[in-house]
């Protein structure tokens, strides 16, 4: 990862990720009219959509970066997989959590094990939870960011496959969002909706962009260690003062 | 089932955006409590640094 600076933007990124927060909090309460038929309760729509779609498009972005590592081997690339898997599965609980609270109001129920949107979300869900054992079961840095490019290839090339799949089958009782004729949303909805999808996505952004400094700043320390103790090593190896200070667990 | 009443509905709604804003503060204190981690560590190797410096000289 040398020469890459990941903070570099951090502070522009989170000043316009907070704008559209609050630009888009207010379009939702103040803005867009309460859903005639859902009412009230339809204002969740504006937080759990986006963070579907923004945590989908995360698990494809990963599967890409996955293939930029296999073709050029620099470690950075593997990072960047590893951090939007991360941040997509966090964002993946945030849908499944606020999901359920929609639907207890709406349907009575918390979750509806015979609605293909629902259920595909949490197959997608699961089969990227169990990246993290596979990642940390490999102690070799090498291999394990091989392995952990390979599956998030496969699982990135399962996400577009899965929404086609969901597309096609019918929909019991989850609406559907994305349409080509723009959904039956009025024009205040959608323009809301679409700026709540870009806030949620410069959240994204931000806290994987500060995802990736610290994980940098802290693989430059470990560095800076190394290399300070083997000098001292060369120095004095019985007497090294690097010696008596534990390394921190990773 | 039929839209339910406001004050009813506001108690779900605040709930979901509840868990969004957790999300957010949680992953804040996260990074916090890493920075201080760093920030500890680097104030070590400082120090160490320091000290090299003083045996030399």
């Amino acid at each position: 990862m040398d020469g890459t600076l990941f903070g570099r933007g951090l502070r522009a990124l989170s000043a316009a990720s907070i704008v559209a927060i609050a630009t888009a909090l207010a379009l939702i309460f103040f803005y867009a009219p309460i859903d005639a038929d859902q009412g009230f309760i339809q204002k969740i729509f504006y937080v759990h959509v986006p963070m579907a779609i923004v945590a989908l498009i995360g698990f494809v972005t990963a599967g890409v970066f996955a293939i930029q590592h296999l073709r050029t081997r620099d470690p950075s690339y593997d990072a960047r997989s590893y951090v939007a898997i991360h941040m997509s599965v966090i964002f993946g609980v945030a849908v499944l959590v606020t999901g359920s609270i929609w639907a207890k109001g709406s349907w009575g129920k918390w979750w509806v094990w015979d609605e293909p949107t629902l259920v595909s979300f949490l197959i997608v869900f699961l089969l990227y939870v169990t990246y993290y054992p596979l990642r940390y079961s490999i102690e070799d840095p090498e291999r394990r960011a091989r392995y952990s490019s390979v599956f998030a290839i496969t699982a990135g090339a399962f996400v577009p496959i899965n929404f086609i799949a969901v597309r096609l089958s019918e929909s019991l009782v989850h609406p559907r969002v994305l349409s080509a004729t723009g959904g039956s949303m009025p024009g205040e909805m959608r323009f809301t909706f679409l700026v709540s999808l870009l806030a949620i996505a410069l959240l994204f952004a931000t806290l994987m962009k500060l995802e990736l400094t610290s994980k940098h700043a802290r693989m430059q320390l470990k560095s800076l260690r190394r290399l300070l103790e083997a000098e001292d090593e060369e120095r004095s190896p019985a007497s090294s003062p690097l010696a008596t200070v534990p390394a921190k667990p990773q | 089932m039929p839209a339910l009443p406001l004050d009813e509905a506001g108690k779900y709604v605040a709930g979901a955006y509840g868990v969004f804003v957790t999300l957010i503060i949680v992953y804040v204190a996260i990074m916090g409590a890493k920075l201080q981690r760093i920030e500890r560590e680097l104030e070590e190797l400082a120090e160490l640094a320091k000290k090299r410096l003083e045996r030399t000289t």
